[in-house]
């Protein structure tokens, strides 16, 4: 197995695992930090695809660049939407998740 | 100017705003938002009529090219989009003007949120600059780089209403994150196929086999998501329900066909090779479910806004109907033209809901008496825009349906003309349900003062859904003059 | 053709009036009477216009593209003008009659508003070129009607609105899908007497028939074919000049023409007969015309009665269309008119009674003739015209539908016929005995002054429309009579058919 297969392997196995993650927790930090793992993943992939002889594939970088401040832009406004729901409503799960406490 | 330079201005000149907005503060936001909102219309508008005259053009911005440089692309299809956004984003800019002016009347913008209402400004200017940016971009990681822009900026106008506005941006964002994440993985799996992103180049290098077919299901996932197909529609009624106005009415009108766009541009342009004869019957079902289980929702609605809100997921559907009879030629601009109508009839209903909310202090349903009498514009305009949603004669609802019926009896499929015609029915029964209540005397006191400014762009853009009927000659045309 | 702006003008001049007024403010009576009247007054020159124009071999069609290969396309065609001639006409005494009703009651603009936009509407229909345009006006009409139902605004009218609603957007969806079908078949496609879609030939049997029904079903709603009529006694909760508007001058009478155009223009009657689907019409119309006469026999409500008396009088025109043959088509068309003109009689009298009298009721009435002789006079005209006694308008529906039949060798028609006459005066004769020979057994309702009859701008159009239904039967020979255009319209269909 050459390097850039583990790594896109690699990259799978944790957008599979986030995404479980995501559809399955309640509280919104756990679907955030599910939703950055699956973003990580993507980035992995992307990586190992930019794996050539030499030189690399530059445009691959890019977008992973691109996508990492995407990334932290989403996650920031994210979290001050969490902080501002807490704050109003008492609780850090959405209306609907709410039931058992 | 040339086609390159209104590209450039319908993409500068909302960014720019935006920041300028931002920099000059509450006084003057107002006032370089509904600046920047008419100088980007004029673009859109002239854009539309050099696509027209000129053709397709595709255009490296500062000469940099593919594939490190941004690359913009017009043809008919886009430029009618851009169209749309302009003409309904004028409106709606107009309309904002009114609403988040210096002095509090709305019951859905608390007066603690009021001191940050011109944030308003920034925000929507940079939604409309990345719409306009989305519809332009000639490569798959740009518009998934402007469906971020979209979705971050929207999120933060829905946030300005607080309140339970609040968890309604946050299930939006969540949702809008993941379906940008679906779509991601999707253009991976193209680059590693073809080792380009370029719509263009992709669209001749294109082959059927398996992973391309995976990396398209999946991208197509994620902008369902995002154009709230039913059974991926939940969010859409809590976020745009709540949200303050002239932020629902862009949401529903405008920001909701950026995904519906994006899925007909992928299958339609990008990959008409490929063998996808079940996956467009899937679109076209789910939208068939769309139509009724919204039609149903909205009927079991109490509040005006909320039946407008449940009303979009219905609209959505008639345009995932495209899909099944797609060879048919009047099938597009029959969509496009019912895109274009549900914009600007949709977008006209949200004002009305808002000023019912400013005279009447709810939007209860059933205590909307005498709408007629007290507010008679926008009666005249919830009905008119209620016509063009229903797809009755003369509008541009019924001149997009019949578009499309016409096109499901040529592809030999009459089912779809069947499920159109009865979506139209349904769509009766709730509209004039609440419409109904015009007609009866108003109750004596205990009123708001209609805000005129609302009232009469409601009525302009009810009036725009009804004048489109005569727009399907002009909007076929521009499709065959820009045919990428 | 240079007098393509005339159809367009019969279009747009109720339509400018409509606009104007809606902008007028409720107590601007003078001004919004003046333009009323001077808008039917341009209308009916108009009319004449053409109708001479036509007479002399013009043709005034004008043809608009929506999309390539779809128009919106108006016609001048004999049939055209015969219904246009009707609803112009009938316009302009509905409006004065209107007038006087609704004095000083609320929201006049609004009315007469959604009355103009009616007449354009019915303008439409009357001018369409091709089924599109046919149904673009049709639905248009339904939804300036729904105003005027529930013009009151109280529950009960509310809820007679829904009910209206349900019929007519029911029946309009089915429509649209008709048509649209109906393009697919045959491609988007003028109005040809004696029909285009023969041209399919009968291969396709099965799809035409469906087709056929479809389009039937569609335009049965307005026509109030049985089962579809519910909508029509509801509705009877508008005040009475909408009540003529929609029995006499356009609803029903659009859902009627339109089956005319569809049998006539579209199918062709010869090759709807070779499809078999004029009998199954046939039957359903004598079917309407029973019920809606025994139903009517069994309403004490006055208004409620002539309703009934409506689902089974339209039905005599479907009948008259589908019965095979040039004397029943003659019949039809002539009923279309006289139909209209003893209907709008009978409305506007039993409006009358309700207006100066109070009086709503059959039992009401005993002694009103002597209360109200010209009122009551004009009422027994419409009446007995129904009936069919000669020498009314009715009469000479009848004779021809009789005839016509018995040239088909239909017989059962003329049974049909016979006791539905035979019900007509069931349901007439005694509000007529208690009217003029029964003495007043109770004060009235509801009177307003002690003048003479009903005050003047009520009175007027009652008597012209008395007159014209009883012209119509007596000048039935002389060459502008409906017959006449009956006869030219037949001629054409039965000319090019065989």
């Amino acid at each position: 197995m050459t390097t850039p297969i583990v790594y896109a392997s690699a990259g799978v196995a944790m957008l599979c695992i986030a995404l479980f993650g995501f559809l399955t927790a309640r509280h919104v930090l756990r679907r955030i930090l599910a939703l950055n793992i699956v973003g990580s993943g993507v980035f992995m992939m992307l990586v190992a695809l930019a794996a050539r002889p030499d030189p690399p594939d530059p445009i691959p970088h890019a977008l992973v660049m691109t996508g990492i401040v995407v990334g932290v832009c989403v996650t920031a406004l994210a979290l001050a939407l969490l902080r501002r729901m807490f704050a109003d409503e008492g609780s850090a799960r959405l209306p609907e998740d709410r039931e058992f406490g | 100017m040339t086609t390159a330079a209104w590209m450039e201005a319908l993409l500068a000149a909302p960014l720019a705003g935006a920041v300028i907005a931002l920099i000059s503060g509450r006084r003057a936001a107002a006032l370089v938002g509904v600046v920047t909102a008419f100088a980007t219309a004029a673009a859109s508008i002239a854009l539309a009529f050099a696509v027209s005259r000129s053709g397709v053009l595709r255009y490296a911005v500062g000469g940099w090219g593919r594939p490190l440089g941004i690359d913009l692309y017009v043809d008919g299809l886009a430029a009618v989009m851009v169209a749309i956004t302009g003409v309904v984003g004028a409106c709606i800019s107009v309309c904002a003007a009114g609403y988040f002016a210096p002095k509090p009347t709305h019951a859905d913008l608390p007066s603690d949120k009021h001191d940050r209402a011109w944030l308003y400004w920034p925000l929507w200017l940079m939604l409309w600059g990345g719409m306009n940016a989305l519809y332009l971009s000639a490569d798959l990681f740009n518009i998934y780089v402007t469906q971020e822009l979209i979705g971050l900026s929207g999120i933060g106008l829905i946030a300005l209403a607080g309140g339970s506005a609040i968890s309604a941006a946050l299930r939006y964002l969540l949702l809008a994150l993941a379906g940008s994440l679906l779509y991601i993985v999707g253009v991976e799996l193209l680059y590693a196929g073809y080792a380009t992103l370029d719509l263009q180049q992709l669209r001749d290098r294109i082959d059927a086999n398996p992973s391309t077919f995976a990396a398209a299901a999946l991208m197509t996932a994620g902008l369902l998501a995002k154009s709230a197909l039913f059974p991926l529609h939940f969010w859409l009624p809590p976020a745009h329900g709540h949200a303050p106005v002239p932020v629902s009415a862009a949401l529903s009108a405008l920001v909701i066909k950026t995904g519906f766009y994006l899925v007909v541009r992928l299958w339609l342009h990008v990959l008409p090779g490929l063998a996808w004869a079940h996956l467009a019957t899937l679109l076209g079902v789910l939208g068939a479910a769309a139509v009724f289980w919204g039609g149903v929702q909205a009927l079991m609605q109490e509040r005006l806004k909320m039946m407008v809100a449940y009303s979009t997921v219905a609209q959505v559907g008639y345009l995932f109907m495209l899909f099944p009879v797609a060879s048919v030629p009047e099938a597009l601009p029959g969509a496009l033209l019912l895109a274009a109508s549900h914009a600007a009839a949709k977008a006209a209903l949200f004002m009305c809901a808002g000023s019912v909310l400013a005279v009447y202090g709810h939007d209860r349903i059933r205590s909307i008496n005498g709408i007629g009498t007290r507010m008679p514009l926008t009666a005249v305009a919830f009905a008119l825009s209620g016509i063009s949603l229903i797809g009755l004669p003369p509008s541009g609802g019924f001149a997009g349906k019949w578009l499309l019926i016409s096109a499901a009896f040529a592809a030999g499929a009459w089912w779809w003309a069947a499920i159109i015609v009865l979506g139209g029915l349904l769509s009766a029964v709730y509209l004039l349900r609440a419409l109904a209540f015009a007609f009866l005397e108003p109750p004596i006191a205990g009123f708001g003062r209609a805000p005129w400014g609302m009232e009469a762009t409601s009525l302009v853009l009810a009036f725009i859904a009804v004048g489109l009927n005569f727009a399907a000659r002009p909007l076929s045309e521009l499709l065959n003059a820009g045919a990428g | 053709m240079t007098g393509a702006w005339i159809p367009l003008a019969a279009v747009g001049t109720p339509l400018l009036t409509g606009i104007v007024i809606f902008l007028l403010a409720d107590w601007r009576v003078a001004l919004r009477t003046a333009l009323n009247l001077s808008g039917a007054f341009v209308k009916l020159v108009l009319v004449a216009v053409m109708l001479r124009g036509v007479a002399n071999g013009y043709d005034y069609s004008v043809r608009v593209a929506i999309v390539p290969g779809l128009d919106i396309v108006l016609i001048t065609d004999a049939l055209a003008l015969l219904f246009l001639t009707l609803s112009a006409g009938l316009w302009a005494l509905t409006t004065i009659y209107a007038v006087g009703y609704l004095e000083n009651a609320p929201h006049r603009s609004r009315f007469f508003g959604f009355f103009s936009l009616c007449i354009v509407a019915t303008t439409g229909i009357a001018l369409a070129g091709n089924l599109f345009t046919l149904f673009v006006f049709y639905e248009i009409l339904t939804l300036v009607t729904y105003p005027l139902v529930i013009h009151r605004g109280t529950r009960e009218a509310l809820a007679a609105g829904r009910v209206y609603l349900r019929y007519t957007l029911a029946g309009g969806a089915v429509l649209l899908f008709a048509v649209a079908w109906s393009h697919a078949l045959a491609g988007p496609h003028d109005f040809v007497a004696g029909g285009y879609l023969r041209e399919l030939g009968t291969d396709q049997r099965l799809s035409l028939t469906l087709l056929f029904g479809a389009l039937i079903a569609g335009f049965g709603v307005k026509a109030a074919l049985f089962p579809l009529h519910g909508w029509l006694p509801a509705a009877m909760v508008a005040p009475a000049p909408v009540s003529a508007l929609l029995h006499a001058v356009a609803v029903v009478k659009a859902g009627a023409f339109a089956i005319i155009r569809v049998v006539y223009d579209v199918f062709g009657v010869e090759f709807a007969e070779a499809l078999g689907v004029l009998g199954p019409l046939a039957v359903l119309s004598a079917f309407t015309i029973l019920y809606g006469s025994l139903r009517a026999l069994a309403q004490d409500e006055l208004k409620k009665r002539l309703a009934y008396s409506t689902v089974s009088q339209v039905s005599y025109i479907v009948l008259g269309v589908a019965v095979l043959g040039p004397l029943s088509t003659i019949g039809a068309l002539v009923h279309l008119v006289n139909q209209g003109l003893m209907k709008i009689t009978l409305f506007l009298s039993a409006g009358n009674l309700a207006e100066t009298l109070g009086v709503h009721h059959v039992h009401e009435m005993n002694g009103v003739g002597r209360r109200m002789p010209l009122t009551m006079a004009a009422f027994t005209i419409g009446a007995l015209g129904m009936i069919g006694v000669p020498p009314t308008a009715g009469f000479v529906t009848k004779i021809y539908l009789g005839t016509g039949a018995a040239e088909a060798g239909q017989w059962w028609v003329i049974v049909i016929l016979a006791a539905s006459s035979l019900l007509n005066a069931c349901y007439f004769l005694p509000i007529l005995y208690s009217a003029w020979f029964q003495p007043q057994t109770a004060p009235w309702p509801h009177e307003h002054g002690t003048g003479f009859d009903a005050k003047a701008t009520l009175l007027v159009p009652v008597l012209f429309s008395a007159a014209f239904a009883l012209g119509v039967g007596l000048f039935a020979d002389t060459p502008v009579s409906p017959l006449e255009w009956a006869k030219l319209i037949s001629q054409r269909e039965f000319g090019y058919a065989r």
